[in-house]
């Protein structure tokens, strides 16, 4: 579609980069972040596939050819409404799902198909955070051992790992004493800031972030976002922001990949992609969300009426 | 922590529940005290552990409480009386009953705890695995298990006996094999639950290795069902020894709670006390490990209940509401005054989570409902109903709905007014259809019994609402299941319905938070269309402010069980007097800027 950063490229110190051409980034869309020699999660052309339901059915593709990258410190949000395949993209590139075409790469190595053990080495630098905050946290352990898990699980000394959980703790703003309580002693803004210590507790270099503040309140969901912000600019993690709302994408995303029925529709700089979209698609999706002044709104929805709803009626 | 959570060994916590984990150390104090406590406070729990801990105590230090061998047997003394040391008299051939009843405890207990070894041996791992990896290994266990279940366990140990001999272990360690399944089944179920749980997806992802996964995730969960079936099938497998024993087809010599049965029912006639001995030993230790595993199943298995709305009822903070615009009158169609919900929760105290609420909807009018998770908004929409879910009661306050008093209204009053005064469309359109019945059954139901309408013309008047809910092929959706319609379809449904009695005041409890962002502006657009052409006053539960700017003529926002500020969407969304509206305003995203492009990290610096 678009290259996200052909207005303003941010890595002018590359020469040859200003003479990408943009008709063959057009041709396959995802090949607009292409811009960095060396992105830090390269994904090219990656098909997912589901067995059918009963004997010998087809396959159902879930994913259709998304290819997209991520630099080093960067956010990346992935829009799409349920069903699109945008949460698979993330569990492909977590090794949760397999691949069945295409490849991932990360820092350069290629990462789909990877063994069992190299996928544990992975983890290092490949963290996670579920949407819902409530099931990613196993309820009968103490918040101090689900955040200890992971440094453990890397070989860090238990006296170690016990400062590093303080530590962590401290850096979602939570209490210390909260290594001693169960995660239903807290509230879901409270399991999403353990949940996102979680990710950190190894200074992770990316973090798939599928759909983590969905599940909570609006005034939560701002505080969490600042958290996300706060931790990127400090630590210097790159994100693979999934979710299905163009406001949370737009505020938290330096580009917006935007995913319909397992293909990315539109892709590009999130103010543009989010202000000013060009696919059909994308123009739905942002003027299917209300906006809380009802003048504007009503002029949104006349808007949305005209464009869309006269079409199927 | 240091020292991660190791469950108990199941097979010495399940026959031995006395030694629970008391002894766990300081790390997680809250959680393993408060069990410990609960266990120790609850009457049942305590008695049924003290006396098996008495038994087990005079079984395995049985020569401390006992000077004689069990099978000394001296002719002159049978059925001798009790005296001299012999607590209990002799038996038929002269042998210490006391003595033989310690002993043989040692037998039937031992033999019970091997049992219940084996079983959890051989089912715990294998249904571990098959529960966690599924595939082949899941596919040949379920057969063997069914085998293996379909096998009668007595005529089982009957034919082993047959074959293999009359030794008492033997039998015992055949009997852990059958019972095996038990475990392996619960082990398996749950395991095969929790294996989709995003926190085992989360372990995997942080490079655990999948014995740790099973062995810090997986065994925690299955833990209490299996200390609890343990006690159970340990209770079940002394039964079945004892029964064995006293057909007569156990180990002869060996002193057992049972074969002493078997020598007391041949001398019933003479003797009738013996039966009652090694009768009240097993059924005492039976009985003691049943009520063990049913106050051990309250004590672990209690995850603490609380009401459906979850947060507490903090107090404080805005007392009065402020800015009620009508206070005075009470309007027409719905009018809500002092509301309060209260909860009665587990332990028998209750908490009021709605504190007066007072809420007015005039016929025509769209009210919004705004809060956060935990303001009590549902409670007030659910109160309006009548439908309270369990627990929950109207404490307080009065419900006029287009002028018949809700609260305090029996069943049959209530259900007069559901359908064609008042009708709900709820949050999750999928689990408010049955998957049993077609979208068909769903809508033509309430019209014969509302409407009093024949087959022919509820069927006609179904369609009808199915196109105006602009459903695009009535007739095939009609006909549908719920599983076969989308999330979308199923909301029109579900509205379809509760405009089909054409009520007055329709309940809308976050209608379309389930629903994509393209599919909620077109279900918003069919309610806004509906309320216009039917004049239909709509009470809007959601906590999103661009559905209110949407469709609600005026907004009370809650919070905390109270109404915190009413108003016009208008002015309340542009104007906000109360510092909680601003708060939840700011929060909005709509005019966030976007986040500007990416620059290198070293640039950046």
């Amino acid at each position: 579609m678009t290259d996200p950063n052909s207005p303003r490229d941010p890595n002018p110190a590359h020469g040859s980069e200003p003479a990408h051409d943009p008709e063959t980034a057009a041709g396959g869309h995802g090949d607009t972040g292409g811009t960095d020699p060396k992105p830090l999660l390269d994904v090219r052309d990656l098909r997912v596939s589901f067995p059918g339901k009963g004997w010998r059915a087809p396959r159902t593709e879930v994913l259709r050819g998304v290819s997209l990258d991520i630099r080093p410190g960067e956010t990346l949000g992935l829009v799409g409404e349920s069903g699109s395949g945008k949460s698979t993209i993330g569990r492909a590139v977590l090794g949760l799902v397999p691949a069945s075409g295409g490849s991932i790469s990360f820092d350069g190595e290629r990462v789909d198909g990877a063994s069992r053990r190299r996928r544990r080495e992975l983890s290092r630098h490949i963290q996670v955070v579920f949407q819902d905050p409530y099931t990613s946290l196993n309820p009968s352990l103490l918040v101090g051992d689900t955040l200890a898990e992971p440094l453990l699980a890397h070989g860090v000394p238990a006296a170690e790992a016990r400062t590093r959980v303080a530590d962590l703790l401290d850096r979602v703003a939570l209490p210390r004493d909260a290594v001693h309580r169960l995660p239903r002693e807290f509230s879901g803004g409270q399991r999403q800031r353990v949940a996102i210590a979680r990710a950190l507790a190894i200074a992770p270099r990316l973090i798939v972030c599928d759909e983590p503040v969905s599940a909570l309140d609006l005034t939560t969901q701002r505080t969490v976002m600042d958290l996300l912000l706060d931790i990127q600019e400090r630590t210097g993690t790159a994100y693979l922001f999934v979710s299905h709302d163009l406001s949370v994408v737009r505020a938290l995303s330096h580009r917006v990949a935007v995913i319909h029925q397992g293909q990315i529709v539109e892709y590009g700089g999130a103010d543009r992609v989010t202000t000013d979209p060009e696919h059909p698609y994308t123009q739905r999706l942002l003027l299917s969300a209300p906006v809380a002044d009802p003048g504007r709104q009503s002029e949104r929805r006349a808007e949305y009426e005209r464009r869309f709803h006269a079409r199927a009626h | 922590m240091s020292s991660p959570v190791t469950p108990d060994a199941p097979g010495r916590a399940a026959t031995q529940p006395e030694h629970r984990p008391e002894a766990a150390g300081p790390p997680g104090p809250g959680r393993r005290s408060a069990t410990v406590r609960r266990f120790l406070t609850s009457p049942q729990a305590l008695g049924s552990s003290l006396v098996l801990a008495a038994v087990v105590t005079l079984v395995v230090f049985a020569p401390l409480f006992t000077a004689h061998a069990p099978t000394t047997a001296d002719l002159e003394d049978a059925f001798g009386p009790p005296g001299g040391g012999h607590l209990l008299g002799f038996d038929s051939s002269g042998r210490d009953v006391w003595s033989r009843l310690l002993y043989g405890g040692r037998n039937t207990l031992g033999g019970a705890l091997l049992a219940v070894a084996v079983a959890l041996a051989v089912g715990v791992p294998s249904g571990l695995a098959a529960g966690y990896y599924g595939g082949w290994f899941d596919s040949l266990s379920n057969w063997w298990v069914n085998l293996v279940m379909a096998l009668p366990a007595m005529v089982v140990l009957l034919a082993t006996r047959a074959v293999l001999g009359t030794d008492v272990w033997v039998l015992m360690i055949v009997l852990g094999v059958l019972v095996a399944p038990a475990f392996y089944r619960l082990v398996r179920g749950a395991v095969a639950a929790m294996r989709g749980e995003l926190y085992v997806d989360a372990a995997r992802v942080f490079g655990l290795r999948d014995s740790r996964i099973i062995a810090r995730h997986v065994l925690v969960v299955v833990r209490a069902p299996v200390i609890i079936q343990g006690a159970l099938v340990a209770g079940m497998a002394i039964g079945l020894q004892a029964g064995l024993e006293f057909l007569g087809i156990g180990s002869g010599d060996l002193p057992t709670w049972g074969a002493m049965l078997n020598e007391a029912f041949t001398n019933i006639q003479r003797a009738p006390l013996f039966m009652l001995w090694p009768g009240l030993a097993l059924g005492l230790t039976s009985a003691t490990l049943v009520l063990l595993a049913a106050s051990l199943r309250d004590v672990l298995e209690d995850r603490g209940t609380a009401p459906a709305t979850g947060r507490g009822a903090r107090r404080g903070g805005a007392d009065a509401p402020t800015t009620l615009d009508s206070a005075g009158e009470r309007a027409d169609l719905l009018s809500v005054r002092d509301l309060a919900v209260t909860y009665t929760l587990a332990d028998g105290s209750s908490r009021e989570v709605v504190h007066g609420v007072d809420l007015d909807v005039r016929r025509g009018e769209v009210l919004g409902l705004v809060g956060e998770s935990g303001s009590g908004k549902t409670q007030t929409a659910f109160s309006v109903l009548g439908l309270l879910p369990e627990g929950g009661r109207v404490s307080r306050g009065s419900v006029l709905l287009d002028g018949t008093e809700v609260v305090g209204s029996t069943d049959r009053a209530l259900r007069n007014l559901r359908g064609d005064t008042v009708a709900y469309v709820p949050q999750e359109p999928m689990s408010n259809l049955d998957p049993a019945f077609t979208i068909g059954d769903h809508l033509t139901e309430p019209l014969r019994v509302k409407l009093g309408l024949s087959r022919a013309q509820a069927r006609e008047r179904a369609l009808d609402l199915l196109r105006q809910v602009e459903i695009p092929d009535p007739e095939r959706t009609f006909r549908s299941h719920p599983h076969q319609i989308s999330g979308g379809m199923a909301q029109r449904v579900l509205i379809a319905g509760a405009v089909s009695c054409d009520p007055d005041l329709l309940v809308a409890d976050e209608p379309t938070t389930a629903l994509d962002v393209t599919v909620q502006a077109e279900v918003l657009a069919l309610l806004r269309r509906l309320q216009a052409e039917r004049g239909m006053g709509v009470l809007l539960v959601t906590h999103n402010l661009g559905v209110v700017a949407d469709l609600c003529d005026r907004v009370a926002v809650m919070r905390d069980g109270r109404i915190v500020e009413t108003g016009t969407t208008e002015r309340i969304l542009s104007d906000p007097r109360e510092d909680y509206t601003r708060g939840l305003l700011d929060a909005v995203l709509d005019d966030t800027p976007a986040r500007a492009p990416w620059q290198p990290r070293e640039a950046a610096q």
